[in-house]
């Protein structure tokens, strides 16, 4: 029965507005939620468990903020939650370091995250742990079967390629045909009362530090036109002045 | 000078013409670069000359045949020499980018759409922030498409070398997609339709005229949540694709930040929208207060007589 485990990572909610003070992004008065793609690497978690057994550890990297997802990832019915404490920001080397670290101290024998987090949309957490475990990996499945070992549906060439994947393995969800189950209020009330293992796991120096944060230069006004009529004009424009057609 | 190495971007076994985007890239983070095409077939080098690399090497390996990051990373890592890592921002590259660094022990930077002597800036929080970060030593860096002009000339040989990669995934089963149009993730030219379509059938408009200017066909998440029959592979946004074409056509859809922040960075942006409050029409170069009803069969009508 395998060991599965699962990163999720705090975010701003994605409708949240991004403001710049100084040169740094200011995030204390945005709305912290767990990051949209998470919730299908969650949910995959708990489908395999379904499918074989096992028991889910949900596993996040950040300060005691970063708990509440955790307990929401509770409530949806993962069976232990971890928090590997860290206040500064890491590069992408010293991150992955950690969380494969913690893999290895909690057993993990497969590993489910978002196919990028809401923040950084990088994507580079899965594959990046799965080298350094010496594991398989595969990103941005759009769906998953457990039965006679792990098959995932993931976007390949010019359609979809059904890929079977030797564990232990790290894979990166999608949003695909996943649908998010909602907590419960058994759920919700196991959860509050849930308590947070908390992990100190030394990282390397990071060598990758931010310099700045700026919003995106403003866009020049456009051409505005009324009626269907200047679909014509903007065709015309679209030959003429930005060289497309 | 230090060395910079660039993976080509294949796409069907030869050298897509963005791989020229990556190489600039590289010279502009002061390297000499070397370009290393990822191949079955020596032959499918070909394709890597005159790109502006200083070398070129066809790295040989079955490995290649299908995409898998372990196998990959594994016979790239013992061929490509050290130094900072250029690839493409593509979802596999970028895969491949996180694995590679990884693999050498450093730090991978993702979806580059500027360089500075060493500050490299990446679009963070879906674009409604830049971020710019500065690294010592070396460091894999994905580059987005349509950011830097293609460099010229150069090395026109490829040396060969044959290497190896554990591929540890296998392909059981390959489906085609359904329909033979392209996808938004690949395509240069986007028309998106959101809710303001009025009904899932009402995309046989935009369909159209994709086929005359040879454009994919995304949706809004409006759009995809509504309709059954707008399936999520087409959806540009947040949670969808994100997307940089040359041009997208946004019809009946309000611009959500949501979906904002999957398309904002397109080069030029075209909004159809009937109600003029609209926030797609503050990110439009062109804006047209219309329904699609009156506009999409003038726009068609025009884009057939150029292009025919």
């Amino acid at each position: 029965m395998p060991n599965i485990i699962v990163l999720v990572k705090q975010v701003p909610d994605t409708n949240a507005k991004i403001v710049v003070t100084g040169d740094r992004v200011d995030l204390s008065s945005v709305k912290m939620v767990m990051s949209p793609y998470d919730e299908f690497a969650v949910e995959t978690a708990l489908q395999h468990r379904e499918a074989a057994g096992g028991e889910v550890t949900a596993v996040t990297v950040g300060g005691a903020g970063a708990e509440k997802i955790l307990k929401d990832a509770k409530a949806i019915g993962v069976d232990h939650i971890v928090r590997i404490d860290a206040d500064d920001e890491m590069d992408s080397n010293a991150l992955q370091t950690l969380i494969a670290k913690a893999v290895g101290e909690l057993g993990g024998e497969v590993v489910y995250c978002g196919k990028s987090a809401a923040d950084t949309g990088a994507g580079s957490t899965g594959p990046g742990v799965a080298e350094r475990m010496g594991w398989a990996s595969v990103s941005n499945i759009i769906g998953a079967g457990f039965d006679g070992g792990l098959s995932v549906t993931m976007p390949s060439g010019g359609g979809n390629a059904k890929v079977s994947v030797p564990l232990p393995a790290v894979i990166s969800c999608d949003k695909g045909g996943f649908k998010v189950r909602k907590p419960n209020v058994k759920g919700i009330m196991q959860a509050k009362r849930a308590s947070v293992e908390v992990h100190s796991i030394e990282a390397p120096a990071s060598t990758v530090s931010i310099v700045s944060h700026a919003l995106p230069p403003a866009k020049p006004a456009g051409k505005s036109y009324e009626g269907g009529a200047a679909a014509a004009e903007v065709a015309k424009l679209l030959r003429d002045e930005a060289n497309i057609l | 000078m230090t060395q910079t190495i660039v993976i080509a971007e294949m796409s069907n076994n030869t050298v897509h013409a963005s791989t020229a985007e990556l190489v600039s890239a590289a010279i502009a983070l002061g390297g000499e670069p070397t370009l290393v095409v990822p191949c079955t077939e020596a032959a499918q080098a070909d394709g890597a000359a005159n790109m502006g690399a200083a070398n070129i090497l066809a790295a040989k390996s079955a490995a290649f045949s299908h995409y898998d990051a372990s196998g990959w990373a594994a016979a790239l890592d013992a061929v490509a020499p050290q130094g900072t890592v250029i690839t493409g921002a593509s979802p596999q590259s970028k895969d491949l980018a996180a694995r590679l660094a990884a693999r050498r022990g450093v730090s991978v930077i993702q979806d580059a759409i500027a360089i500075q002597g060493n500050n490299i800036t990446s679009p963070v929080y879906s674009g409604k922030a830049m971020q710019t970060v500065s690294a010592t030593g070396p460091v894999v860096v994905s580059v987005r498409s349509n950011v830097f002009a293609a460099a010229q000339g150069g090395a026109s040989e490829a040396s060969v070398v044959d290497t190896d990669g554990n591929v540890a995934t296998s392909v059981q089963e390959f489906m085609a997609r359904a329909s033979e149009r392209l996808d938004v993730a690949e395509a240069n030219i986007i028309i998106s339709g959101g809710r303001g379509m009025g009904s899932p059938d009402n995309f046989s408009h935009l369909e159209a005229i994709a086929d005359t200017i040879g454009a994919a066909v995304g949706a809004s998440r409006a759009a995809v949540d509504t309709w059954e029959a707008i399936p999520h592979s087409m959806q540009v946004g947040q949670t969808g694709k994100t997307v940089n074409p040359n041009l997208y056509i946004a019809v009946g859809i309000s611009g959500a930040i949501q979906h904002l922040a999957g398309m904002r960075s397109s080069k030029y942006i075209v909004a159809i929208n009937k109600d003029a409050d609209a926030p797609i029409f503050q990110h439009a170069d062109y804006g047209i207060v219309a329904t699609w009803e009156e506009a999409l069969p003038v726009l068609h009508e025009s884009l057939k007589g150029m292009m025919g």
